[in-house]
Formats: structure tokens, C-alpha cells, sequence
């Protein structure tokens, strides 16, 4: 299952306003069994990206090739998972989990297929319980679950752990490798967050202000678990923030002094992106 | 697994010692509203009714009332006319569903439909409903089915709105969400669509209910010889005001009833987190 992304650029006519162009002129491909995190800042268009490729929205132009067809609608090959948990509060967690498949007449062992799912995620005991009863951490495991039982050749993630806190997100992330690990899907992965982009991805895009363009590709040849504090890592992270540092301030700021150190303080609001 | 359960504080039920306590004060204070408003009809009632020449009024009055809906609750007729109205409630409305739903959902899924029937439906939602009555006896041969329209026609109106509301008020995250897994057009719509609007649907039937209550007893003055209406205007013809003033008071209680019975229904779905 081989992506490739040809030149793809997304507008949007606001009523009244003028094109405003989020994505432009993007080509990149991924390859089969691959993580790769695409990583931007928020607002970039990261979002818009993925509705793209889970076939949402249509393009403006360019053109997405999954194994050289062009997509042309959503399919569930390309299961979605979204920043916010969107399970049916008037179905329990097991129901949620089998919803799709029940929807496509996939109803072949569906059972066992669910009850390992809910297992593997350690949701066991929770089947009958309804969402609205759930942390946001075990309802994105359910929507995970949901979403993997299809089985997708492509999983597509939408920041899906920014809205959790450090243990649950860190407890997800080591599941979510493990998952790709044994069923050797393709994985899209969305983040603002630095740090997740490199303990996670096998190779992170950078993408830059709007409108949107891919203005960095970098590779983590990392063994899973990856050591934060490890000096390969560091490096990685030294990189792409100067990269960051080159595209977003110019010459401006000077953020050399401490490798691996953005400013917080020098994001501030005056400097960040006038200077393009 | 510890971690993990105490995320979301928001949506923990309250303590149920709290609860009791809430409870405990919902009632109470009820109470009182119950008696304030007792002492207000009577001083209003003495005020009114007890000056000279008035004495047949007295019936209106809270003691008369009271003695007279003891009698009231247990004669047949009674019951019978309350059925009688119960009734044309339920099929009024059964049918002011059967129109509004589908025509709310179809609203609130399109939006140039929805466009075009705004300036029509709001024009005639604000027709008063007993202006349809000489045009409902000219058009319908019998009183009962003349009721029916009269109660369908005001209650359409909140239902239309109200499931269109719904409709467009559906997270699109479960839209998209739906999309992915692969739904069709018509999945969309029965499996998404419909029961995240149903809380909209309840709502809009507690509302057919009140409208439904009032227009009722107006409509039954109309030539028909059972329901409460009629019952008020027996008791109006009889001069027997005490027997009025109970069924004045038999009316607003069964509608309390109904309506609170919905805001249950209402609360279950709230507690459902929807």
C-alpha cells in the first residue's frame, strides 16, 4: 500500500473573501508498512491534509494515488482517527467498536474480532458501558479499536493524543507502536508536538506557514522504545528546530546558543512568521 | 485501571449525599411555591368575589374548589371526558409527528430546502391556531376530526422546527466519522442522523404537548359533548362555579403531569450524555 502525493493544493472560498489557500503544491509518497508523522504548527493546515487523504474533502488540485488509484471518496481502508473521541452516545463501547463493520455488512467473526480488540486495549469489562462513562483516554482506545477492526491498510491520526494528559498519552503512544509493530499497517500520523513526532515516526515531514508547503523531510532510524533523553534523539530534535528556526524567523533570532532549545519567549507575538 | 478513570471531572456525577440534599430542597421549595400560590388565589378570591352581590361567585374560591374536585375525581364522567381529551391530544399530535419528523429531518439535511420553507413556515406558525376553526367545520364533516386538525396544525409547526434543529445541530466528527467506516447516504441519515437528533424530537414533543394542552379546551367548545372543554362549559351553563373552578385546576394538574413526564424522558437522555 504505497501513497503518493502529486502536487496536491487545497483552497477554500469564505463567503465574501477571497481564495484562501491552505495547502500548496505538496508531493511527497510514503511507503508500504511506514510511520510517518507530519508535523507543523497549529492551524498549518495539518487537519485539512488528512481530510484529504481520508478523501473528506476533495482536492483543489494535484492528485492522491493509494497503489496507483486515485482517491476519490472515504474509505475504510484509510480508517480516521480524530483529535477528539467521536463514539455514539446512544451505543455502548462494544457497539461503537463493531459500529463500521455492522454498517458494511462485515459481520464475519465479528465477535471474536472485537472481544481481542477490546482485550488488546484493555477495555475488557467495559464492553457494556456507554461512552459518556469513559476518561477521554480509554474513549480514544475504544475509537482506536473502531478503527482497527476494519482491518485498515492505512491508519490515519489526527493528533489523536493532544487532549490527553502525559501518563494516559504516553500509555497510548506505546500501544498505538506496538499495534503498527505486529499488523505492519501504514500509519499517517498528525502532531504539533515535537517530541511525539520523533518517539513515534519513521520519518517526519515538516510542513510551513500558510500557505502550506512540505519544507523538510527528516528520517528516525531509532529503535522502538525511543530515549527521550538519548543523544541521537536530541540530534534529530536540534535539527528540525533549526529548520523550524530557518523557515519561521529568518534571521532575526538567534536560537544557535542552546541547541535543542526553542524559545518559548522569543515565539512571542510579535515575531513569529513576519519574517518569512 | 486507576490512571485512567478520574480524566474527566465534568462529566462525574455529583456525590449522592448531594444529591439528596438537592433533592431535598427541589422539594421544599415546591412546597412553598405551592402554598404561596394557594394564599395568592385566595386573597385574590376574597378580594374579587366576596364583595356584596358576588355571593354566587363564591364557588371560585379555593375551599369550594377543592370540595369540588374531591367530588370531580370520582364520578365517571369525569374520567371519561379526561380520556375523551387525552385522546385527541394523542392523535393530534401522533399525526403532527407523522408529518413534522420527516419533513424536519429533510429541512434540516438540506439547506436550500430549508431556505425556501422558512418565510412559509414561520408565516403560518404565527397564525393563531383558533383562527383555523371555521375553516376546520367548514372542511372536516365531524367536530372530533375538526379537533384533530386544529391540534395538529399548532403542534407541526414546533416539531418541523425543533428535528430540523436537530438535524443540523449532529456532530460532524460523527458524520465524518460514519463517512470513514463507509456509510452510504441512507446509513447516514437512519444511523447518525436520526438518534443524535432524538433529544431534539423529545423536546419538540414536550413543546406539542403544551401548545397541544392549550389549544384543546378552546377546541372543545366547539359542538362536541365530552372532554374537559366541554366539561367547562357545562359547568359555566349550570352556574356550578365551584365545579368550573376544579375543573380549571383537573386541567392544569394532568398537564403538569404530562409535561413532567417528558422532562424526565429529557433528563434520561441528558444523563446519556448526548
Amino acid at each position: 500500500m504505497k501513497i503518493r502525493i502529486r502536487n496536491i493544493s487545497k483552497s477554500f472560498h469564505f463567503r465574501g473573501k477571497k481564495k484562501f489557500t491552505v495547502l500548496k503544491d505538496i508531493t511527497f509518497s510514503i511507503g508500504q508498512g511506514e510511520f510517518v508523522v507530519i508535523l507543523g504548527e497549529s492551524g498549518c493546515g495539518k487537519t485539512t491534509f488528512l481530510n484529504l487523504l481520508a478523501g473528506l474533502l476533495p482536492l483543489s488540485s494535484g492528485e492522491i494515488l493509494v497503489d496507483d488509484e486515485k482517491i476519490t471518496g472515504p474509505h475504510p481502508s484509510r480508517a480516521i482517527l480524530f483529535q477528539q473521541p467521536s463514539l455514539l452516545p446512544w451505543l455502548n463501547v462494544q457497539e461503537n467498536i463493531v459500529f463500521g463493520c455492522k454498517m458494511r455488512g462485515d459481520t464475519e467473526n465479528i465477535r471474536e474480532r472485537s472481544d481481542r480488540l477490546t482485550e488488546m486495549m484493555g477495555l475488557k469489562g467495559f464492553e457494556k458501558v456507554r461512552p459518556h462513562e469513559l476518561s477521554l483516554g480509554m474513549a480514544q482506545r475504544v475509537c482506536l479499536a473502531r478503527a482497527l477492526i476494519g482491518h485498515p491498510q492505512i491508519l490515519i491520526l489526527d493528533e489523536p493524543f493532544s487532549a490527553l494528559d502525559t501518563f494516559t498519552r504516553n500509555y497510548l503512544q506505546q500501544m498505538l507502536i506496538r499495534f503498527w509493530q505486529a499488523e505492519k499497517f501504514t500509519v499517517v500520523f498528525v502532531t504539533h508536538d515535537i517530541n511525539e513526532a520523533i518517539l513515534l515516526g519513521n520519518r517526519i515531514f515538516l510542513l510551513g506557514r500558510r500557505p502550506c508547503r512540505l519544507v523538510g523531510t527528516f528520517d528516525v532510524n531509532l529503535h522502538y522504545p525511543r530515549d527521550i533523553s538519548s543523544r541521537p534523539y536530541m540530534l534529530i530534535r536540534t535539527n528540525i528546530l533549526q529548520r523550524f528556526k530557518k523557515i519561521f524567523l529568518g534571521n532575526q533570532f538567534r536560537m544557535d546558543d542552546i541547541p535543542g532549545q526553542a524559545h518559548p519567549y522569543k515565539y512571542g507575538i510579535g515575531g513569529f512568521g513576519d519574517n518569512k | 485501571m486507576p490512571l485512567y478513570r478520574n480524566i474527566n471531572k465534568k462529566k462525574q456525577s455529583p456525590e449522592s449525599a448531594e444529591r439528596e440534599e438537592a433533592n431535598a430542597n427541589r422539594l421544599s421549595y415546591g412546597l412553598l411555591g405551592i402554598t404561596v400560590f394557594l394564599i395568592l388565589w385566595m386573597i385574590c378570591g376574597y378580594i374579587v368575589f366576596s364583595g356584596p352581590g358576588l355571593e354566587q361567585f363564591s364557588g371560585f374560591l379555593p375551599l369550594p374548589t377543592l370540595k369540588a374536585l374531591i367530588v370531580l375525581v370520582q364520578e365517571q364522567g369525569f374520567w371519561f371526558s379526561v380520556w375523551a381529551s387525552l385522546r385527541r391530544v394523542m392523535i393530534g399530535i401522533a399525526i403532527a409527528f407523522i408529518a413534522g419528523v420527516p419533513s424536519g429531518l429533510l429541512i434540516g439535511f438540506y439547506s436550500r430546502l430549508s431556505m425556501i420553507t422558512y418565510t412559509p413556515i414561520q408565516f403560518v406558525r404565527m397564525i393563531s391556531p383558533l383562527s383555523w376553526m371555521p375553516i376546520a367545520l367548514l372542511v372536516f364533516s365531524s367536530f372530533e376530526t375538526a379537533i384533530w386538525f386544529l391540534i395538529s396544525i399548532s403542534t407541526v409547526w414546533p416539531v418541523i422546527i425543533n428535528t430540523s434543529l436537530g438535524v443540523r445541530r449532529v456532530d460532524i466528527h460523527w458524520i465524518n466519522m460514519a463517512r470513514n467506516q463507509g456509510a452510504r447516504d441512507d446509513q447516514l441519515l437512519l444511523k447518525i442522523i436520526v438518534p443524535s437528533s432524538l433529544p431534539y424530537i423529545v423536546t419538540s414533543l414536550r413543546l406539542a404537548l403544551g401548545v397541544a394542552w392549550i389549544v384543546l379546551v378552546p377546541a372543545e367548545f366547539l359542538g362536541i359533548s365530552s372532554g374537559l372543554g366541554y366539561l367547562i362549559n357545562d359547568a359555566r351553563d349550570t352556574m356550578s362555579y365551584d365545579r368550573l373552578m376544579a375543573i380549571v385546576i383537573a386541567i392544569g394538574i394532568i398537564g403538569f403531569i404530562l409535561d413532567g413526564s417528558i422532562e424526565l424522558l429529557q433528563k434520561k437522555f441528558r444523563s446519556t450524555g448526548y
